[in-house]
């Protein structure tokens, strides 16, 4: 075997090698923390040691990150989690009976007592009878039932155990995953990692980024050709799009799963991040039941949740949750060994997960200020939204749909062919180049839109919309500048 | 008929490495477990009045206190407010109040950057150098995840490579840590097993090793070399001899070392302590110290701290070749570890100090600890080793005691006909008998016709008494019954 590598340099004999390793993984990016992040912590570092720069501070609007960007956590959420982690808190008059309670009755749940003790690796069976029941209070009374419940760290862990479950074949039998384009790129990471075949349909721009039934057509048909499309992705409300699909959309989507027989991924995280007047949040199972049981007893799915998003924000404590339905029993015994091979998702994320899906009410001490605070976050959310979408339909070159939902917006810009010409020949993506230079110029860090995908020949950046309100009209007229500037410059 | 298909067609295509991890046959035993559980609770009449289960190593559920000072701090930092007061000691509320400052906006909820909190990297880097008398470690080789086992499986992932054939095998202990077993399988890897010599107390023989890669030949391509110490389940600490002697053989083979000391700070037995390979490795000096490629594993699960439901673990590299690691930092970039585990980590290598308010009560309740440890290793073997048909090898560190059965052909016969595995017939029968659960060694993996029964030994001194007292009644008579 050769002692030199791919890129030159004498491997000295190494046993793991770039050469040997497992080649899907070279194949494997995330955008979302990819190289602009990298530089932007580079940046900050040289802030820190002094060296000036046109800015003080580096806005990082790449990750959807609500605490980074100074959210305030749900009092109860953290007085709960606070009981848990130390007991003898329960002596303290300073909390509420509610908090005591469900910190008592998670305790309970747990193995000697103790959020340090593992779960079962499905997730404490109380947990998931209390997520069993939020979603039926959610779906208008359609059942749930709590061993179709998998916790987890976060919906990452869950949307990765289901794709792992699902990829396998050979050649033109390869498992295929139709995504949506743009996407949120963990999606594209399983993939690669796993070695399973992408498939892509494209959101439409033009029509604030709905989902087209016969776009979806156009990618299984085309894909059957080099493999075997098994698995349709969904994620509603979308990220980074912020779309939020009508009913009749998601009908279609299930109609078109049945058809063609896939199994279906219902990605919504983001369901209670809905602002725009007219739309609404409708879970992909309420729709799946209410269509009858020619559908809601054969067509198959996954739905997933999390802590990290909403009015929560708790994206370290790593809570989520998938319910899955209509999965043939033995593929069940199958994940549920998969999962045991993870052992048990954090317990303090499950905890979480548990106050989430039980929150105070409207008879208990804690309500008032839990509804106010929440409220708060939401309405914080819906009107930078509307700021967002407000101020950059003012500048001439960026184009923004409406943020319906999620924490994020999508705009598209408008790059002077010059500029389009340099960045190839630096061998970077357009739109990489252009956010390379907005950092460096003006110190924000957004994630161009190539790291999510994009119709060719168009340019976009994903933009969290989580800074404060202050900061937030701030980092939109320097973006707005930035683009006058920047367009002048490769006339 | 259409729904049957589907359901079918779906189940063919499942990722076949799934069907290979093995370990089905055994889960009904904790099952039953949580059933007579809830059985008791409804009040159902049984010989005991208490379900005991030391199936697992798992401190807390056994019984074990967490650290006072570690919940006081995270308590802290999920709720700030409780800074406000005096209540809690000055330097829970200081650390709480650093750790917070190396999360994003101050919180606890926000993500952690790639790789872990680069803060707590750094104290990561400062404990290891320390704990092996100053060899250095930096920052970039270190990742900080949730649990050693997903440091562990990304690792794995790496080193996979399932595109080539023959497939990738990893040597792999014999008695294991089925988890890390069935990791290797998940990602289609092949399990090459050496087996551990019971009789030495569970050591690590050099020639069986090597008995081992000769077994390879021909069905796999051996590249990982998996070894635990302190042992799980088998207790045994290595000697810096032996751990030489494998670092050299991995060398000569060149295997990838995957070193898991989950255990090193649970070492009960006087005479010997825990060396890291690491140290061992640095100490041997070049071309060793510079070539042989190497992952350890470290986590707050055990020890004193035994945390397990935290999931916080870190991942040492050694002598990788950089434009891999540039590949794991992507990889370990896609899914956050949790907050928690971090912090957890940063209490775990960095405890109170002499001299801090709360170091009294830290010393009193690791000493607490560690003679329970103590007293319960000391217990299990005088009682095991002196009842017929079971034995017991020392336990030196670790977090199990892995006594063996001499089944009576008789037993050995009734498992047979009732299809279960004769140490797993042992187990059900003392399970439904005395409400005590304890691990099948089947599930570890033992040498052909030995079979072994897994108890775990961080448990309290009266709950370990209370196991011994079932297990000696029930196994006297079932040596009787089957004799």
């Amino acid at each position: 075997m050769s002692q030199e590598g791919m890129n030159g340099v004498p491997h000295r004999g190494k046993v793991l090698t770039v050469d040997n390793m497992n080649p899907n993984v070279k194949r494997v990016e995330y955008a979302v923390r990819g190289p602009i992040v990298q530089r932007a912590v580079q940046i900050e570092k040289e802030l820190k040691e002094g060296v000036k720069k046109p800015f003080t501070e580096v806005i990082k609007a790449n990750i959807g990150d609500a605490h980074a960007m100074g959210q305030k956590p749900i009092t109860f959420l953290r007085q709960v989690l606070a009981l848990c982690s130390y007991p003898e808190l329960l002596n303290d008059n300073k909390f509420p009976e509610d908090a005591k309670n469900r910190a008592q009755r998670i305790l309970q749940a747990c193995g000697g007592h103790s959020i340090g003790a593992y779960s079962a690796s499905q997730g404490i069976e109380c947990i998931r009878q209390d997520v069993s029941r939020y979603i039926e209070k959610r779906d208008g009374g359609i059942p749930s039932n709590p061993d179709n419940i998998f916790l987890s760290a976060g919906a990452s862990d869950a949307i990765t155990t289901m794709l792992k479950l699902q990829v396998s074949g050979e050649g033109r039998n390869r498992t295929g995953v139709m995504i949506p384009i743009p996407q949120y790129p963990l999606y594209s990471a399983a993939l690669a990692d796993l070695g399973g075949i992408q498939i892509n349909y494209y959101l439409d721009e033009d029509r604030c980024w709905a989902l087209d039934v016969t776009e979806l057509r156009r990618a299984v048909t085309a894909a059957r050709q080099h493999c075997n499309p098994r698995v349709l992705c969904i994620i509603n409300p979308g990220n980074p799009t912020g779309q939020v699909q009508s009913r009749q959309c998601i009908e279609d989507v299930i109609r078109f799963a049945k058809e063609e027989h896939l199994f279906l991924m219902a990605d919504e995280v983001y369901q209670d991040n809905v602002y725009a007047e007219g739309c609404k949040f409708h879970s992909f199972k309420k729709v799946l039941f209410e269509m009858g049981p020619e559908y809601s007893s054969t067509v198959e799915m996954a739905s997933f949740h999390s802590t990290s998003k909403c009015y929560m924000g708790e994206c370290g404590f790593r809570g989520g949750y998938m319910e899955v339905i209509n999965l043939d029993p033995e593929v069940k015994a199958q994940l549920i060994k998969l999962v045991s091979v993870r052992l048990c998702p954090p317990v303090t994320g499950q905890a979480l997960l548990d106050l989430v899906v039980n929150p105070p009410q409207p008879d208990e001490p804690s309500y008032t200020t839990f509804i106010k605070e929440r409220t708060a976050v939401l309405a914080a959310l819906a009107e930078k939204a509307r700021l967002t979408e407000e101020v950059f339909n003012t500048v001439p070159g960026i184009r923004c749909n409406p943020v319906q939902g999620a924490m994020y917006t999508f705009p598209c810009i408008t790059l002077p062919q010059k500029a389009i010409s340099q960045a190839k020949e630096k061998g970077l993506a357009p739109d990489m180049f252009y956010c390379m230079k907005l950092l460096e110029e003006m110190g924000i860090c957004l994630v161009p839109g190539s790291g999510f995908g994009q119709r060719e020949g168009t340019h976009h950046f994903r933009m969290t919309i989580l800074p404060p309100t202050e900061k937030l009209k701030i980092m939109l007229d320097k973006i707005r500048e930035f683009h006058q500037k920047f367009t002048q410059e490769f006339s | 008929p259409g729904s049957s298909t589907r359901s079918m067609s779906l189940l063919r295509g499942i990722n076949p490495n799934l069907r290979n991890i093995r370990n089905s046959e055994l889960a009904p035993l904790g099952m039953r477990a949580w059933q007579i559980k809830d059985e008791l609770r409804q009040g159902a009449r049984k010989p005991y009045k208490e379900l005991i289960d030391v199936s697992s190593a798992d401190p807390h559920r056994a019984g074990v206190k967490p650290l006072s000072f570690v919940r006081q701090v995270l308590a802290v930092c999920y709720y700030p407010q409780l800074a406000k007061s005096d209540k809690l000691p000055a330097d829970v509320r200081q650390r709480a109040q650093r750790l917070l400052g190396t999360c994003a906006g101050g919180s606890a909820g926000s993500y952690c950057p790639a790789g872990g909190i680069p803060e707590i990297i750094d104290i990561v880097c400062e404990f290891i150098s320390r704990r092996d008398d100053g060899v250095p470690s930096y920052p970039e080789n270190i990742f900080i995840t949730s649990g050693a086992q997903r440091a562990f499986v990304e690792i794995l992932n790496i080193l996979v490579n399932t595109l080539r054939s023959p497939i990738t095998g990893v040597l792999t202990p014999c008695p294991s840590y089925p988890p890390g077993n069935m990791a290797v399988v998940m990602l289609g890897g092949a399990v090459v097993p050496y087996y551990l010599d019971e009789e030495q107390g569970w050591e690590l023989k050099i020639d069986e090793l090597h008995r081992a890669l000769e077994s390879a030949k021909g069905v796999c391509d051996p590249t990982v070399l998996y070894v635990i110490n302190p042992g799980n389940p088998t207790g045994h600490v290595q000697s810096r001899k032996s751990i030489e002697e494998v670092i050299r053989f991995a060398s000569e083979k060149r295997l990838f070392l995957m070193v898991d000391e989950v255990y090193q700070d649970s070492v009960f037995e006087q005479e010997s302590r825990f060396v890291s390979y690491k140290k061992v490795l640095a100490e041997m000096g070049p071309p060793l110290s510079h070539t042989v490629e190497m992952a350890s594993f470290h986590s707050v699960s055990k020890g004193f701290i035994g945390e397990c439901g935290l999931r916080g673990g870190y991942v040492e590299l050694v002598n990788v070749d950089p434009s891999v690691m540039r590949n794991l930092y992507t990889l370990m970039s896609r899914d956050a570890s949790t907050t928690t585990g971090q912090l957890a980590l940063d209490l775990m290598i960095n405890p109170p100090q002499p001299g801090d308010p709360s170091y009294p009560l830290q010393l009193r309740e690791t000493q607490y600890i560690r003679a329970t440890w103590v007293q319960n290793v000391k217990r299990v073997l005088e009682v095991l080793n002196s009842l017929p048909g079971i034995s017991c090898q020392p336990v030196k560190g670790g977090g199990y005691a892995l006594p063996r059965l001499h089944l009576p052909p008789g037993a050995i016969q009734k498992a047979k006909e009732v299809g279960m595995l004769p140490d797993y017939f042992y187990c059900s029968r003392l399970l439904e008998e005395t409400e005590l659960c304890v691990g099948a060694g089947s599930e570890n993996g033992q040498r052909e016709s030995t079979y072994h029964i897994r108890l775990c030994i961080t448990t309290s001194v009266d709950t370990m008494e209370e196991v011994l007292r079932r297990l000696t009644s029930f196994h006297i008579q079932f040596m009787k019954d089957f004799s």
